[in-house]
């Protein structure tokens, strides 16, 4: 295998579905192996952390890294690849923004090992056992990586050269980000590999979006059938689309789901939540006069932060329960 | 006591104005509000909010025209909805939501600016400052 370049798959807190969407590629992979060889991908080949350690610095020309970052261990590695490549890839939305699991980030740490390992109803550890670093038995020592304060996003731990949008991303955003990556025509260094406009913008469901949009209802996905072919917005459920970036090809609007958020922002946008949250006021037809019906309407939307931050509350900047 | 750092967002029409009205009144009020004149309370984006709370603001206090009076016509109803949107949004990350204020004060009423600056500056010391950003918690 000489010549070709060398490349790295690695996943951190993540649920297994970005290593998916690699394979979603179809027989493109095949290409994509023909040009590249892998030298690390612990879900699907046999290499060890020691593999990557015997290899000089820089020697992969990539290294695709998807899940947000709450371990010791998870950061070691990241630095490890990060050291060992020229170009890391965030790839999915837990690597660019922290993802689903990064909404942890609502709760401190001590609030989670606490309700996992002794105050769920399932739980019962009445010897008040917890998860330590480091234990000893019989001359045995044990480590467990340390687990953080919270969750990172990956350009949060490492510098971080591409983004790779979605959860997952789509077969075609992947392919696209291979081939540049190939071929050398990667954009300038910190691009997000995916256009920068609203996802409104290329909705097939814009049409049908008066030209002022205003609403005054809000409704939750499970409490209506929704009308697949009219803007979800006008039917009050909460769509993302206003403050979300194109590229995903619409998944979800084609499956009858309002946008969820999972591309992040747009560039120059500082924070997504901050900024649906923005648009949601703007669009909410109630005047001041009608206070309590928009109060009313607001308990349709009990969990904000889940919502507007459904991916990416470790990159806001409203910087959640970091105060305590 | 504690002296705690207050940004207001002051809108071009009514409330900065109020504000000059008050210091050409030479009324005394309490010097911890750091006013920053926007054309309209309308466009105090969510962004800036956090963004002061973020850098180091205990309190922001938004000022705007009385419902009716706005000089753009309904700027300050959509700042009236951000504004309940944000207050939705505070505690569940990790911020009182009473550090955020929002005010209709018109042009005349220099004392009501005097009076808001006063009490909320009394209502953070109370509070003491914002919790700040901790590792390992």
């Amino acid at each position: 295998m000489p010549d070709k370049p060398w490349v790295a798959f690695y996943w951190c807190a993540s649920c297994g579905g970005c290593e998916e969407a690699v394979v979603d590629i179809g027989e493109k992979i095949l290409e994509v192996v023909q040009a590249v060889n892998i030298g690390f991908w612990p879900v699907a080949m046999d290499f060890k952390r020691e593999d990557v350690e015997k290899k000089p610095e820089g020697f992969f020309v990539a290294s695709f890294i998807n899940g947000g970052v709450r371990t010791s261990e998870q950061e070691d590695m990241v630095k490890l690849l990060r050291r060992k490549s020229k170009l890391i890839f965030a790839f999915g939305s837990c690597s660019h923004l922290g993802g689903i699991p990064g909404l942890a980030n609502l709760y401190s740490r001590n609030e989670i090992l606490n309700y996992v390992y002794k105050e769920s109803p399932s739980t019962d550890n009445s010897q008040n056992i917890f998860p330590l670093t480091s234990f000893e038995d019989n001359g045995y020592a044990l480590h467990l990586p340390e687990f953080y304060d919270r969750v990172y996003s990956l350009d949060q731990v490492i510098p971080v050269d591409y983004y790779i949008p979605g959860c997952a991303p789509p077969p075609d955003i992947v392919t696209g980000a291979l081939e540049a990556l190939i071929e050398g025509n990667l954009p300038e260094k910190g691009s997000v590999l995916s256009p920068n406009k609203a996802l409104c913008s290329t909705c097939p469901l814009n049409e049908t979006k008066p030209e002022k949009l205003l609403i005054r209802q809000l409704k939750r996905p499970h409490e209506v059938q929704a009308d697949p072919d009219k803007c979800f917005l006008t039917q009050g459920l909460l769509c993302m689309g206003p403050a979300t970036r194109t590229g995903c090809g619409e998944r979800c609007i084609k499956a009858g789901m309002p946008c969820r958020g999972c591309f992040g922002p747009l560039d120059n946008v500082l924070d997504q939540g901050l900024s649906m949250l923005s648009a949601l006021a703007s669009i909410l037809d109630f005047s001041p006069e009608e206070l309590s019906k928009l109060e009313e309407t607001l308990e349709a939307c009990p969990d904000p932060a889940g919502t507007l931050y459904r991916f990416s509350l470790p990159a806001s900047i409203v910087k959640e329960k970091r105060r305590k | 006591m504690y002296e705690p750092k207050i940004i207001a967002f002051f809108c071009n029409w009514c409330t900065y104005t109020a504000a000059d009205l008050a210091g050409v009144s030479r009324m005394q009020y309490a010097p911890n509000v750091r006013i920053v004149r926007v054309m309209c309370s309308g466009r105090v984006d969510p962004e800036l909010v956090i963004k002061a709370f973020d850098l180091g603001a205990d309190g922001v206090l938004i000022g705007g025209c009385h419902p009716g009076d706005c000089h753009y016509q309904n700027g300050n109803h959509k700042t009236l909805r951000r504004y309940l949107l944000l207050k939705k949004l505070l505690p569940q990350v990790g911020i009182e939501p009473e550090r955020l204020r929002l005010e209709w004060i018109s042009a005349s009423e220099g004392e009501k600016v005097r009076r808001v600056c006063n009490e909320f500056t009394e209502e953070l010391k109370k509070m003491g400052p914002l919790k700040k950003e901790v590792k390992n918690a």
